[in-house]
């Protein structure tokens, strides 16, 4: 049944739709700086030695920045992989196994990348 | 060829829209096709990030294994087309969100925009290349 308030929400059936393509717009617009913010980091660390590193992190600015980079990038890469998925991938079961990898996969990147961020940034 | 996209139409062969080989190939076509391939490749070129970052938390010893393995001629030939597809990927994107914003829509700025992706992305690439060596 489409309510008014349905219609606004702006969701069919599926109950979600934009938010796909908004995360990706957003973690976009957030990347254009903390990539920049990573890219310095790995070009000042990308050679240097392992207390270089660890000193780097343990700054706590340094640590959040790069984990932020870290996450938002993951999180578009995410969708930026499934749009990828749903254009060249078609039929069962293959489309739904790559989605679902997909996620493993970010997810995966995602907490084994905080991990060491965490670690290193604590000291330990 | 069609079969298998019959199948997934019910069965009916259906007309399909066309695609990349039907097109001649303007910058706007070929600077997206680019950002979606740097965009794949940055995927998976996060394991490197996360192996080295994981090498370092470790210890110094899988750090110094890591920093031997980036560090040999291969390891720096990826990471130099890691580091070209990421600062193409963030020209390009930075693009698209002007476009998002329905801007550089005409013919002019649009193929502008475009070209200065690749024309931007790779001195900028090869500059922070020589700024990571000079500061070794």
């Amino acid at each position: 049944m489409r309510t008014p308030l349905s219609s606004v929400r702006g969701r069919g059936s599926a109950k979600f739709g934009t938010d796909d393509y908004w995360v990706q717009r957003l973690t976009a617009a957030v990347l254009v700086p903390l990539s920049v913010v990573l890219i310095i980091f790995l070009v000042r660390n990308g050679a240097a030695s392992h207390a270089t590193v660890r000193e780097a992190l343990a700054n706590p600015i340094c640590a959040v920045l790069v984990a932020a980079a870290i996450i938002a990038g993951v999180v578009h890469m995410r969708v930026g992989m499934q749009v990828i998925i749903e254009d060249y991938v078609h039929g069962q079961p293959w489309s739904v196994l790559a989605i679902v990898l997909n996620w493993f996969f970010s997810a995966l990147i995602v907490l084994a990348s905080i991990w060491a961020v965490a670690k290193l940034s604590f000291g330990m | 060829m069609s079969t298998s996209k019959a199948k997934a139409a019910g069965g009916v062969e259906r007309p399909l829209s066309p695609h990349l080989q039907i097109y001649a190939p303007s910058w706007t076509m070929v600077m997206s096709i680019v950002h979606r391939i740097t965009g794949a490749a940055l995927y998976f070129g996060t394991i490197l990030l996360a192996y080295w970052l994981i090498a370092a938390a470790v210890g110094p010893k899988a750090f110094d294994t890591a920093q031997w393995i980036l560090g040999s001629w291969i390891g720096r030939l990826v990471l130099f087309g890691y580091t070209w597809a990421l600062v193409h990927h963030l020209i390009g994107g930075i693009r698209f969100l002007i476009w998002d914003f329905g801007r550089c829509f005409d013919e002019k700025p649009r193929f502008m925009l475009s070209k200065l992706n690749i024309v931007l992305s790779v001195p900028l690439t090869i500059l922070l290349w020589i700024v990571a060596y000079a500061i070794k």
